[in-house]
């Protein structure tokens, strides 16, 4: 067997960046039902929407962070080209 | 055929970092990149603000003007947020958390402006994560003491230390990565619309611009602020 021509490389990698941003899957479903807990939580107790609002947000924003971790793995797929020799 | 006629084949897509000049030192090339313009800049904004408030401040009048009821506005809106978290820790670390929330409030933003967002770069948010970490442990030696930074490495058993370090080390990382990926997953996102849809981004990217750089860039100051101090507060709080 020859080796990989580079065109065989990139297009591999770009597979990879497409799995590597499924990772957004999680983070989307963990948003989803923080926010619909705030909704409710809101809905139970109006006076409290603007603790409720920014504790959502923290929370949903570091929840974020794996999503985040897949979406810089395939940046790093896509532009910095790691696999190519 | 196959080409869709809005994607402009060829344009450029321009998010990388630049360098402006390089020089030699010490042997090593270092390069002079468009992230230390974008930082001078908002540094400069900065000092400016700063000055102009300092001179304000020490000539306040009863009926504040508008700079003044600003200037007031943000020290209060911080103090508070700061005061909130800290509880009696408050005093000693608003000077950090007020700088790096208004520098990276500033820099996110920038991009509004047609710089690239300084945060954008894994150099800059990984220095903020350094100095939180630095931070972050100076406090539990001088206020837990040695023996109480060993407690909480064996929190259940002994045994569990070496993840309790990994867990350490993994919180400068992971701030600055949050931040940093943020940021760029917005510049990234602007840069491909304005270079492939080149030829109908006329007015509607501006309401992309609000997400990423206002509302995302705000929301993503907040989160490393309040983490920043969730963690350092953890870190001065005893047992007793």
């Amino acid at each position: 067997m020859g080796e990989f021509n580079n065109n065989f490389i990139l297009g591999c990698s770009a597979i990879g960046a497409g799995l590597a941003v499924i990772a957004g899957i999680g983070p989307g479903v963990g948003q989803g039902i923080a926010a619909g807990h705030a909704a409710a939580a809101v809905g139970r107790n109006p006076g409290a929407k603007s603790d409720v609002t920014s504790t959502m947000l923290l929370g949903q924003a570091v929840a974020e962070t794996t999503g985040l971790y897949g979406l810089l793995i395939a940046m790093l797929l896509l532009f910095v080209k790691p696999l190519l020799p | 055929m196959g080409q869709g006629i809005l994607l402009s084949a060829g344009a450029d897509i321009d998010f990388m970092i630049h360098g402006v000049f390089s020089y030699e030192l010490f042997g090593q090339t270092v390069w002079i990149t468009t992230t230390h313009v974008c930082v001078l800049i908002v540094m400069l904004v900065i000092v400016a603000f700063s000055l102009a408030a300092n001179h304000v401040i020490k000539h306040a009048s009863d009926v504040p003007g508008t700079f003044q009821n600003i200037v007031e506005l943000v020290v209060e809106m911080l103090d508070k947020m700061i005061g909130g978290v800290m509880g009696k820790f408050s005093p000693k670390f608003r000077n950090y958390i007020g700088t790096i929330f208004i520098f990276i409030l500033l820099s996110n933003i920038s991009g509004l402006f047609g710089l690239r967002p300084p945060t954008a770069d894994y150099g800059v948010t990984f220095a903020m994560g350094i100095m939180t970490f630095v931070l972050i442990h100076y406090n539990q030696f001088k206020y837990q003491k040695v023996k109480g930074v060993i407690a909480g490495l064996c929190d259940p058993w002994p045994i569990w230390a070496p993840i309790n370090i990994i867990g350490d080390i993994a919180v400068p990382i992971s701030l600055s990565l949050r931040l940093f990926a943020n940021v760029l997953s917005g510049t990234v996102m602007l840069a491909l619309v304005y270079a492939l849809l080149s030829k109908i981004a006329i007015i509607w990217p501006a309401a992309l611009h609000v997400y990423f750089d206002l509302f995302s860039g705000a929301i993503q100051t907040y989160v490393f602020c309040m983490l920043t101090m969730t963690y350092i507060t953890n870190a001065c709080t005893t047992d007793e």
